[in-house]
């Protein structure tokens, strides 16, 4: 039996499909039978990231409308052999093709195939927010060292916490610049997990890798030399249950082990 | 049959109290008082206005049955109702009234867009995110950051206050008085221990938790003690 995640963030353009991909890439790679479903349905682009969009043939809308089966849908990727599924959004319709009980049975039947589903859960807290998060039973919220994305977070986390199906809600802090983190221009990540008050289960540098890789249809996860990746990685090893120390943010001279030394509040 | 007298009428410094009886019907109660007040009808022109006060005794009345009587004697002559008292009350209504008394103890974080209303005194173990909303019918104590809205005294109570171990909230209302925060909070000022009360000058001012102790000494629930 599976483990469906909802990754989610309430504000736009935060990196949750990124996030989605990359976490679904990476434990992949440690072995796992992971499925991605893509919930934002009219606006879709997991695929994108994934580099699978030429062959989609059915989508999630075609499956819970019963033109076709689960598997059917799917899409393999090839460079995990049999461990990497995708399950698109549709590209035609709209959030309100799909209801949350819907959601729920489909995820269900999932489960008992794979050992993690990653919903990838569109921007709002509207009916496709309601879909995503109908079938999980832990939630990542991803935020960036920006106002207006903490706020949303904090709105988000508010309505998970009272989803009684779904565990305590826990935190990826995204894109990260050392520099202005450093100088104070931006929220620093003690800032950020006091005010949210959720468990922090990874920080992710800024990289141009990223993007570099995401338009080539390669998550960053596969390349295993940047700090971008190696962050997703580090977060698929702690849902796997490993503990793992945070990254060091940058070259300064806060190293690993001041970084844990902060995690408990010694100063 | 001697007739009892259901509607005496009695005059005091303040004006005029209705004593009325208890013990009979409704409908006989409210045709004796047109009765009472037509026979002592004296139209005297410009004559000041005459507070009255109705005193039930063990009568409950609804809200309609209330209005009925205002308006009978609000009608008949230059008289305004002040005030009309019963021993009785519903349950419900002394519910309430326990209610507005009590104080409502939660451990939780209000997030954003949440809101958290009780109808008495507010005891909230954790933070107000910006965003988030507490309000109370009473005072706010908050073990934790005020940073989203707390409006204490919702009804009218002006001598609500809101205490808090973090204060830097983005508004501030006691009853019916407002207070944003400012544009910028700076990051060296700790704004530990603090509460925020509506002064004499009727603005609602921010000050160290101590000067409660002077300022509202009716927030103590206990005597003695020490």
């Amino acid at each position: 039996m599976g483990e469906a995640i909802v990754i989610t963030s309430g504000k736009g353009g935060v990196g949750k499909t990124t996030t989605s991909a990359n976490l679904g890439t990476a434990l992949a790679l440690q072995g796992k039978k992971v499925c991605l479903i893509d919930t934002d349905i009219g606006l879709r682009n997991l695929d994108v990231v994934l580099g699978l969009e030429n062959r989609i043939i059915y989508d999630l809308v075609d499956v819970v409308e019963g033109r076709c089966k689960i598997h059917q849908a799917l899409v393999k990727d090839k460079r995990f052999d049999d461990n990497l599924f995708l399950l698109p959004a549709a590209q035609t319709s709209d959030k309100s093709a799909v209801n949350p009980e819907q959601m729920k049975k489909l995820v269900d039947e999932l489960k008992q195939e794979y050992d993690y589903i990653i919903i990838d859960c569109p921007a709002g807290i509207e009916q496709g927010y309601k879909n995503a998060v109908a079938g999980a039973e832990k939630a990542i919220v991803v935020t960036t060292p920006e106002v207006s994305a903490v706020r949303d977070a904090d709105r988000i986390i508010g309505l998970l916490e009272k989803e009684e199906h779904i565990d305590p809600p826990k935190l990826i802090i995204n894109r990260i610049r050392n520099h202005m983190m450093s100088s104070g221009d931006m929220l620093d990540i003690d800032d950020i997990t006091t005010h949210l008050s959720i468990d922090l289960i990874g920080i992710v540098m800024d990289d141009d890798e990223v993007i570099r890789s995401s338009n080539q249809g390669e998550p960053i996860a596969l390349n295993p030399n940047s700090k971008a990746s190696i962050a997703y990685r580090n977060i698929a090893r702690r849902i796997l249950g490993e503990s793992v120390p945070l990254q060091a943010i940058g070259e300064s001279k806060t190293g690993v082990f001041s970084k844990i030394k902060k995690l408990f509040g010694v100063k | 049959m001697k007739k009892t007298h259901n509607v005496m009428i009695k005059g005091t410094k303040d004006g005029l109290t209705l004593h009325l009886n208890d013990q009979c019907s409704y409908l006989e109660l409210k045709e004796e008082l047109e009765e009472k007040l037509s026979i002592h009808h004296i139209e005297v022109e410009e004559s000041p206005l005459i507070s009255v006060k109705i005193q039930l005794g063990n009568r409950y009345l609804t809200a309609e049955q209330e209005e009925e009587l205002k308006e009978l004697v609000r009608h008949k002559r230059n008289l305004v109702v002040g005030d009309i008292t019963s021993n009785v009350i519903t349950k419900e209504e002394a519910n309430k009234l326990q209610e507005v008394n009590d104080i409502f103890s939660i451990t939780s974080i209000v997030r954003s867009g949440q809101i958290l209303e009780v109808p008495g005194d507010l005891l909230l173990v954790g933070d107000v995110n910006p965003g988030g909303t507490v309000l109370a019918g009473g005072n706010i104590f908050i073990l934790g950051a005020l940073k989203g809205i707390a409006h204490a005294g919702v009804n009218g109570m002006r001598e609500a206050v809101i205490a808090a171990s973090v204060m830097i909230p983005s508004q501030l209302r006691i009853a019916d008085c407002l207070n944003r925060a400012p544009d910028h909070y700076n990051k060296e000022d700790h704004h530990e221990m603090e509460c925020a009360y509506i002064d004499d000058s009727n603005h609602i001012v921010i000050d160290r938790l101590q000067v409660l102790k002077h300022l509202r000494p009716n927030i103590n629930r206990v005597k003695g003690g020490y």
